[in-house]
């Protein structure tokens, strides 16, 4: 072990004034598609340990792995998205390492020729200034199995007495997007990490290759730092923190190595090039492995799977798939809304604004749209202490319950139990409705029976409506509107009864 | 000068897991030598005109549907694992690495 995990930091400020930071961010993303990189094993999050996996992914022998087709055509759209060249022909590689994460004892990968190549990404800062990160590659790989440590301190590897290993998540296909040093960022560095990976994660929702989850793994941001003493031009030693599982991490990390690495070097010492990891509750990172060098990795083409060589027709086929960027969207719905600078910052810093236009794409009028998120919703995530986007139902879902509701089939009341039903995992809007029979009673006869009713047992109400007093009918309504437990329609109701008093 | 030198060797078998005495070291560095030597020798036919080879057959673009195929049940996922814990394959630590 190197230091402690108190180690001393410097004053922010003075960071400042003393060094420059370059940064070096390397995303992994997991893939959504329905099975492995190489085989056809499911990708399911969550599922019994070891029941996703084939001779293939555990590395037996004479299995033999081959390309998910997707997975290469999703890597060429967030290439493409990403403003890379795509190559016009690439290999597979293997990296050779001596963990147990991955059974073949290889992660199969990409070394020298990746499948995207010299992009960038234009992220936009809270205040609205841009800041262009420059992308080194994207490329393919797949995911390693979990390790469960047990023995020795709670689940780390420091004096574990053996390791657990299950290999469901092993296969499931990676794209690793890698940016080159981010240089002049100053003392927006932490910032412009944390605002880069949450452009990346938006992006890549867009484009629907990835559940782009940080809390489950599906998102993973490692955050290479390193300093340089103001107007120098030499790279200083580079940290890699690891376990970075949420945006705010991300920036929390950046400044925590950033005045670490600070105070070692004021005091005359070293940086050592190794891997770090971030720990949520603390905010500190402590010192993992050295790092081993590229040679150690020993890679060489993987001799199985056969090159990949896109035809430029295949590239321009997909670059036609790609959807409005997030932040166009966000410009254009401001504008569609009318919303204010501000208005606009707080749908987003909500969470809400993506949200409100996918559901306003999938058909719903923007007010109604916009109404259900920030009110109903909001509540909803709030009560179970989630992100908006973390609720589950998704903005077609609600389209549904907001179109039911134009028909007519829903009342505002019933459409708020539906909801309830999908977010407790009922199934579709539909689904919902016909389970819990919440239908709208828009059956004139079983209505007026109803209204009968309730205007005979209130003799003295149904006299005052027929002498004239309309405003009367309001507890008629209330009646039938109670007897029918609120899944009649109250304008159709109110219509009945004074039609019944004519 | 020698292909590969006796503390790559060391390097390499640390990083494997094999203890190697100081004399398997001796013995070890010498066989490897030899054999990395013979293989070098194919570099020598290698000029401009001929591409490194790493595909015996010219075939590009070999792709799989997106499709879930049936695998294997936990039990014989952990069939031939040595030692196996609560539906997981059991290893030795991992000494003083991070995975």
């Amino acid at each position: 072990m190197t230091t402690t995990d108190t180690a001393d930091l410097m004053d922010y400020d003075e960071v400042m004034a003393r060094f420059d930071p370059v940064l070096g961010l390397e995303v992994h993303v997991e893939l959504h598609t329905n099975t492995k990189m190489f085989c056809g094993c499911p990708t399911a999050f969550g599922a019994e340990p070891n029941t996703q996996v084939c001779p293939t992914c555990l590395g037996l022998p004479g299995s033999l792995p081959v390309v998910n087709g997707k997975g290469v055509e999703s890597a060429i759209r967030i290439g493409l998205a990403l403003n890379c060249e795509i190559a016009q022909w690439c290999r597979f590689a293997r990296k050779n390492y001596f963990y147990p994460d991955q059974p073949k004892n290889f992660q199969t990968s990409q070394y020298d020729e990746p499948i995207a190549f010299n992009g960038h990404l234009d992220v936009v800062l809270e205040d609205g200034e841009v800041f262009r990160v420059e992308i080194e590659r994207a490329h393919m790989e797949e995911d390693t199995g979990k390790s469960l440590h047990v023995g020795g301190a709670t689940g780390r590897i420091h004096g574990a007495d053996y390791s657990l290993l299950d290999y469901n998540r092993a296969g499931v296909p990676l794209i690793e997007i890698v940016t080159k040093p981010v240089v002049g960022a100053g003392e927006r560095a932490p910032e412009i990490a944390k605002a880069y990976v949450g452009a990346l994660r938006d992006l890549l929702r867009a484009l629907d290759v990835s559940d782009v989850r940080m809390d489950q793994g599906s998102l993973r941001c490692d955050a290479n730092v390193s300093l340089m003493p103001k107007g120098a031009s030499v790279f200083g030693t580079r940290t890699e923190t690891k376990n970075v599982n949420s945006l705010r991490s991300v920036e929390r990390a950046v400044r925590y190595e950033m005045r670490r690495h600070a105070a070692i070097l004021v005091d005359g010492g070293e940086i050592i090039q190794e891997t770090r990891h971030f720990d949520e509750a603390t905010g500190t990172t402590s010192a993992g492995r050295r790092k081993e060098t590229a040679e150690d990795y020993r890679y060489f083409p993987e001799p199985d799977l056969v090159p990949v060589a896109p035809s430029r027709e295949w590239v321009e086929q997909l670059r036609t798939t790609l959807p409005e960027l997030p932040w166009e969207r966000r410009k254009r719905v401001q504008q569609e809304w009318n919303l204010s600078d501000l208005e606009l910052r707080d749908l987003v810093s909500a969470g809400a604004l993506d949200l409100i236009a996918s559901t306003v794409d999938a058909g719903a009028p923007a007010d109604e749209a916009r109404s259900w998120w920030v009110s109903y919703l909001a509540q909803q995530a709030n009560s179970r202490g989630v992100e908006l986007d973390a609720l589950p139902i998704t903005p077609a879902q609600l389209a549904r319950v907001i179109a039911l509701i134009a028909e007519g089939a829903l009342t505002n009341k019933l459409a708020r139990q539906v909801v309830d039903g999908v977010l407790a995992g009922e199934g579709e809007p539909d689904e919902v409705v016909a389970a819990r029979g919440l239908k709208v009673v828009s059956d004139d006869s079983a209505l007026i029976a109803a209204v009968d009713e309730a205007l005979a047992a209130q003799p003295d109400v149904a006299e005052k409506i027929r002498g004239g007093k309309v405003q009367a009918a309001g507890a008629v309504v209330g009646a039938v509107m109670k007897a029918t437990k609120g899944q009649a329609d109250a304008k159709r109701v109110r219509e009945l009864v004074l039609e019944r008093c004519q | 000068m020698p292909a590969i030198s006796r503390e790559e060797v060391a390097g390499l078998a640390k990083l494997a897991r094999l203890s190697v005495t100081e004399a398997e070291l001796d013995t070890f560095a010498g066989q490897l030598d030899v054999i990395l030597q013979s293989v070098a020798r194919v570099g020598e036919i290698a000029d401009a005109e001929i591409p490194p080879t790493s595909h015996a057959v010219p075939l590009t673009n070999v792709f799989r549907e997106d499709v879930v195929r049936p695998g294997l049940t936990q039990e014989q996922a952990l069939s031939g694992a040595p030692k196996s814990e609560d539906g997981r394959f059991r290893v030795p630590r991992i000494l003083g690495e991070e995975a």
